[in-house]
């Protein structure tokens, strides 16, 4: 199951940076999510996958008693998800105020500071 | 002592908000603190005549060896006589020459900025503290070289001379660490003791060589001399004070200073002399070629600045001698030279010798003055100047190499010098007046005043040079490291070859006066020769390589996002493969690998079809879709390999940000499909080298050893230091609850951003565009 998850990181990682390239907002901000999606998976694999314990201590005991999950990059993924969100609603109201303003979707007309120029 | 120094300072921090009261009647007062400054380091002539050297430290960076520590000894105390006794003057004579300047408060605060950092600078036992003295002079120069700052050509001497000088201080900077690494200290005066192991030290040479660029560049030795005649933008006060009298000898003050721990070697004193030598010749000849009262000036202070870089290179007891006694020459009767043309200018506006003539009649204080100086620029007895000459003729006489070279070459200079000086201080003063100055009115005596104290000073010296000899000069030389105490000043030594030379030297310098006047045609015959100039070699270069980095930057800051990622991850893509292949090889352990089951295979397969979907369709809403379902796949590994938190926030997230997506979708952009078939193949092949990069990674690491202290440490205190049994919860909200904390104000300022950008309403000029 590793090596699917591996390529599926990597077919995140390319689809990610191919929409990142291109010249239209849009695009760039799903490239964006695309990528985010394949970072948290990377680290989530880089981790070592266990099947069926979660990270959660039994009902009755103080410690794990039985194999677990890794918590640590579980954490790490968790706050990375929620940042990704604010980051990508940011850049959504983001684009579509700058499409308003500058009536282009095309990155390559965006890349002087004035509007006017 | 510090407080004499801070005095400086603060009178200029003072007029920041008094300066109103200082700019009419009162700017004269200012000159109290110059003055007063000039009895406090007068009053310790005795004890520095007596042998004492008197020291202060004040503790500033104690961690790094840099403190504020003073030291006043012979040589530091005829400095700071000189920035305060000449300050006192200028002081004065500003307050006149710049009568009702909008900004005259503004002009005292910076020369007195100025002076604080030049008693500092004289005054430093520490390197460090030096080159911080030594930075706030050049910086003040700056500032007094810019004062007219609506002059574009004033702007760009300004900008000249700070780059020059500034070049120069980061090598002294470079110098001072050096010395510093190489003796263990940054005090001067405990380097003085450790000149042999500095001698024998592998960085000597580099050391001196940064010594010298720092001292070169301050006092405008050749090849760096020609920030110095652009310095004469400045009004004329300043060019007196810094540009003649002080701020130009902190490097020839740097040299002496540094003579007893760093001389006395070949390379030291060779370079010296050749640079010394040059720079004298060549500037010299070069006041010839000028009409500009300030530009003759400028060349034969260049000129004069050679020689004392000459005889501290010659670096004997006499050349010493004769040097400290050329400094006080020099002082006196440049400082004359540049008031004297100062109230000319002032009075009559134009400096324009070849315009010049019979202002006596209008003048005479001046013309006293003026001719007084020149005498002692000519080296006429019974001037101080006289003096100065007898012993630098001695000291190049001894030479022990080249002795005939070095002494025309000094001869030489000297003819020259005594041409500018007279062409300085006497031809405005004599011949017929130009009827356009027949209505030209007489300076008042703040203006002339200092002039003729300076003058004259020159010539009382020069009769009784008992005045000077133990308590100024002999001091000196003794801080040189050499002791003059048997040695005697005197106008007369008896007939010998040194004087056969001044006889010379004075004989050739007053025919070449009658016989070669400055013109017009001259300055333009050297006009031709520019180009070859270091200035002008140095102005192209700076051009050019203005034009390189010019280009440069569009290269790589093309304003294009997609190149600048691009570069990111083609760079990214080479040097990871590089290490992978190159020295690490891939290879995967299968027997680590868990097995796959149908249905994990049936999400894989489903989110690679989704992503691929979200990558080609040509719908908006399509690919937003698209995108939602390869959130869920996600989500449902997450749920597959015991992460049940992750697939809740995945779960709610992906549909936040699908539905915000699908929100404002009516109101984004079209889906354009903008690139054309190469572009899309080069970016493919782009990102899937990347994406095959990433999927090699990610399985080579897979078959390294991991650790899990850190893990175990949360899994195992979760409960028990924490009381929470989701060790994932724990970790987020416990162990790490100030991160989570922070990560929420994260959110709350997009939300801020959101909901501003949401709100913002144009102003209508805004949304006419």
């Amino acid at each position: 199951m590793e090596i699917i998850l591996a390529i599926i990181i990597g077919v995140l990682y390319a689809a990610g940076i191919y929409m990142i390239l291109r010249r239209s907002l849009v695009k760039l901000i799903i490239g964006i999510i695309l990528l985010g999606n394949g970072a948290n998976l990377l680290i989530f694999l880089l981790g070592r996958i266990t099947e069926g314990a979660p990270p959660i201590i039994p009902e009755n005991s103080k410690v794990f008693l039985e194999a677990y999950a890794d918590p640590l990059p579980q954490a790490l993924i968790l706050t990375a998800i929620v940042i990704s969100f604010g980051l990508q609603s940011f850049a959504i109201i983001l684009v579509k105020r700058a499409h308003k303003v500058v009536k282009t979707d095309d990155l390559d007309e965006m890349n002087a500071t004035d509007e006017d120029s | 002592m510090l407080a004499a120094i801070l005095l400086g300072f603060l009178f200029a921090i003072l007029l920041v908000f008094t300066g109103k009261f200082f700019r009419g009647k009162l700017a004269v007062l200012s000159a109290i603190i110059p003055g007063a400054l000039f009895a406090y380091f007068a009053s310790f002539i005795p004890e520095i005549a007596s042998g004492e050297i008197i020291s202060r430290t004040y503790q500033w960076v104690p961690a790094f060896g840099v403190d504020l520590s003073f030291k006043l000894d012979g040589l530091s105390l005829l400095f700071s006589l000189m920035i305060t006794g000449i300050g006192f003057l200028v002081f004065a004579y500003t307050a006149s020459y710049l009568k009702g300047h909008k900004y005259l408060d503004r002009f005292y605060g910076y020369l007195s900025l100025f002076m604080a950092a030049m008693l500092g600078l004289v005054l430093s036992d520490n390197i460090i503290s030096l080159f911080v003295f030594w930075e706030l002079t050049s910086i003040s120069s700056f500032f007094l070289i810019g004062f007219n700052n609506s002059n574009p050509a004033s702007r760009k001497s300004a900008l000249t001379a700070l780059g020059i000088t500034g070049f120069g201080g980061f090598f002294l900077l470079a110098g001072a660490l050096l010395l510093g690494n190489i003796t263990g200290t940054f005090t001067i005066s405990e380097m003085l003791g450790m000149k042999e192991a500095i001698a024998g030290s592998e960085y000597y040479i580099l050391a001196v060589l940064f010594i010298f660029v720092a001292a070169f560049t301050k006092s405008a030795q050749f090849p760096f001399h020609f920030w110095l005649p652009g310095a004469m933008k400045a009004p004329t006060p300043v060019s007196t004070y810094l540009h003649s009298a002080t701020m130009v000898k902190a490097g020839i003050y740097l040299l002496m200073r540094f003579t007893p721990i760093l001389g006395d070697q070949e390379f030291w004193n060779t370079s010296l002399i050749i640079v010394g030598g040059i720079t004298m010749v060549y500037s010299a000849i070069h006041a010839l070629f000028r009409t500009d009262l300030k530009g003759v000036l400028a060349y034969s202070t260049i000129s004069a600045l050679g020689i004392l870089v000459f005889l501290i290179g010659l670096g004997t007891k006499g050349a010493f001698l004769a040097a400290a006694v050329f400094i006080i020459v020099h002082a006196l009767y440049k400082a004359t030279l540049f008031l004297v043309t100062g109230i000319i200018d002032h009075q009559t506006g134009t400096r324009d010798v070849t315009r010049l003539g019979g202002l006596r009649k209008i003048m005479m204080p001046v013309a006293i003055a003026g001719i007084l100086a020149a005498i002692s620029s000519a080296g006429i007895p019974p001037s101080i100047g006289f003096l100065g000459k007898e012993l630098t003729y001695e000291a190049s006489a001894h030479a022990e190499t080249f002795t005939v070279i070095i002494v025309i070459a000094i001869v030489l200079t000297k003819i020259l010098l005594l041409w500018a000086g007279f062409v300085a201080g006497i031809k405005p003063f004599v011949g017929k007046l130009p009827e356009a100055h027949k209505d030209v009115k007489a300076p008042g005596f703040l203006m002339w005043g200092p002039a003729i104290i300076l003058a004259v000073l020159g010539i009382l010296f020069g009769i009784f040079p008992k005045l000077i000899e133990s308590a100024l000069v002999k001091p000196v030389v003794l801080a040189l490291g050499a002791d003059a105490s048997d040695y005697h000043l005197a106008l007369w030594h008896g007939f010998n070859t040194v004087l056969l030379l001044s006889g010379i030297t004075i004989a050739v310098g007053i025919l070449l006066y009658f016989f070669v006047k400055p013109s017009i045609k001259l300055e333009n015959r050297i006009g031709k020769l520019e180009f070859i100039s270091p200035k002008s070699i140095l102005e192209k270069g700076t051009h050019y390589f203005g034009v390189f980095s010019a280009f440069w930057t569009n290269v790589f800051q093309n304003g294009y996002l997609r190149n600048y990622v691009t570069t990111i991850v083609l760079f990214l893509v080479v040097l990871v493969s590089y290490i992978l292949f190159g020295t690490a090889g891939v290879t995967i352990d299968y027997s680590k690998l868990s097995q796959v089951t149908a249905y994990e295979l049936v999400v894989a397969i489903i989110l690679i079809a989704g992503v691929f979907y979200t990558v080609f369709t040509k719908s908006r809403l399509a690919a937003v879709a698209a995108m939602g379902v390869v959130g869920l796949a996600i989500c449902l590994i997450f749920v597959f390999y015991s992460a049940p938190d992750l697939a809740m926030t995945q779960f709610s997230i992906d549909t936040l940000t699908v539905i915000l997506f699908v929100l404002v979708l009516y109101r984004l952009p079209k889906y354009l499909s903008l690139s054309d078939y190469k572009m899309r193949i080069r970016d493919g092949i782009l990102s899937v080298s990347l994406g095959a990069i990433i999927c090699l990674l990610a399985l080579q690491v897979l078959a390294e050893p991991t650790n899990s202290e850190i893990s175990d440490f949360y899994a195992e205190n979760a409960y028990k230091m924490a009381h929470g049994k989701n060790v994932v919860n724990v970790i987020l909200v416990d162990f790490r609850g100030a991160d989570t904390l922070i990560e929420i104000s994260v959110l709350a300022i997009a939300a801020i951003g959101v909901f501003g950008l949401l709100k913002l309403r144009l102003k209508s000029t805004d949304r006419s565009q």
